[in-house]
């Protein structure tokens, strides 16, 4: 009788996953901590064009988020025209002032002069529907604005 | 019977739940994007006194419906513009700019103070385009903010801003904001649009 027993040779034998949850939750919660919750659901193309020379907007509660762009796949009965979206639903140009006035009311008053508002406009967008809304920023006299972009090159991308 | 250890909860498959959730949260992510191009848009109010400025210290700048760019009367290539900018606002034709460094053509602008880049774009202009040349004309204002910068206190502008926003940063704010003001002054940021 031997003291030690000679090994069976059972092939290979199985890797240890016990670490493996702990790896999945790291993920997990790297996901949780980062995800931002989207205040408006999108009804239109929202394909930001690419910048390089910008700006952080912080302070998230004073911007004031404009869309536009074309109706998505979904709303295709809106036609195919670039259309601008306030709050969830589809608004006509002459909307923006009620609508700047409507955000400027749930803000403190004297944060009103630091809201900016950002134009997230799809890049396929033209510019007559930009400068529309400029124009009735200007008009209730909201005039700080910010081209919300994606960080990139601008050339090279079509 | 003798004590017996509890028997051990089978943790097999928590790591499906957490894969399960993992996934969850992969697909419904969507990173935000919160940087951009900051801009002001002019007032409201008309001013009826018409201002004169030379023609030699505007840079117009028209988009067509096209997407073509016409700098100063001549066709140019997107990739050209931020130099030609650079090169306008740098010019100091009348010889008052002491740290510009560009060719002091007489043809050209005055002084960084009285050069103004004018924005014309038509209503079919592409948003894509609009933004491409924002872009290059904030460029060349950045680059030679930057240069400015750096022969005076030995950092870039855009270093400068990003210390005077970080609430961590230990310096001297009041003395940095007198600086970044200094570099406006030096190469402000004159872009009108016509309507």
């Amino acid at each position: 009788m031997s003291k030690f027993k000679k090994k069976k040779d059972g092939g290979i034998p199985a890797v240890n996953t016990a670490a493996l949850p702990d790896i999945v939750f790291m993920l997990l919660f790297f996901f949780m901590v980062a995800t931002v919750m989207r205040q408006n659901t999108l009804m239109i193309d929202n394909n930001l064009p690419f910048a390089d020379q910008v700006e952080k907007l912080d302070k998230k509660d004073l911007v004031m988020y404009i869309y536009a762009g074309k109706p998505s796949s979904n709303y295709k009965q809106y036609g195919t025209e670039a259309k601008i979206q306030l709050n969830d639903k589809f608004a006509d140009v002459n909307e923006i002032a009620s609508f700047i006035a409507a955000e400027r009311a749930s803000k403190r008053e004297e944060l009103i002069p630091f809201l900016t508002t950002a134009l997230k406009v799809d890049s396929d967008a033209n510019m007559g529907l930009i400068g529309d809304i400029k124009q009735e920023l200007r008009k209730v006299n909201a005039l700080k604005i910010n081209y919300t972009t994606k960080k990139g090159s601008v050339f090279g991308r079509n | 019977m003798s004590k017996r250890a509890a028997p051990e909860v089978n943790a097999g498959s928590m790591a499906d739940i957490a894969f399960l959730l993992l996934i969850f949260f992969l697909v419904t992510t969507t990173i935000e994007t919160d940087s951009g191009i900051n801009r002001k848009l002019p007032p409201m109010e008309e001013s009826d006194e018409d201002v004169i400025i030379k023609q030699k210290n505007i840079f117009t700048v028209l988009l067509n419906g096209k997407d073509q760019l016409l700098v100063e009367d001549e066709i140019m290539e997107l990739k050209n513009l931020r130099k030609a900018a650079r090169e306008f606002l740098d010019n100091g034709g009348d010889k008052s700019c002491d740290y510009c460094r560009g060719k002091k053509d007489p043809t050209s602008s005055d002084n960084p103070d009285k050069a103004i880049i004018s924005l014309k774009n038509e209503r079919e202009t592409s948003y894509k385009t609009y933004i491409a040349v924002q872009n290059e004309l904030v460029a060349a204002y950045n680059e030679l903010r930057d240069a400015r910068a750096q022969s005076l206190y030995g950092k870039s502008f855009t270093e400068m801003e990003a210390n005077y926003k970080d609430v961590n940063w230990p310096g001297n704010k009041e003395k940095l904001k007198e600086k970044i003001d200094q570099i406006k002054t030096d190469y402000p940021q004159k872009l009108s649009e016509v309507q």
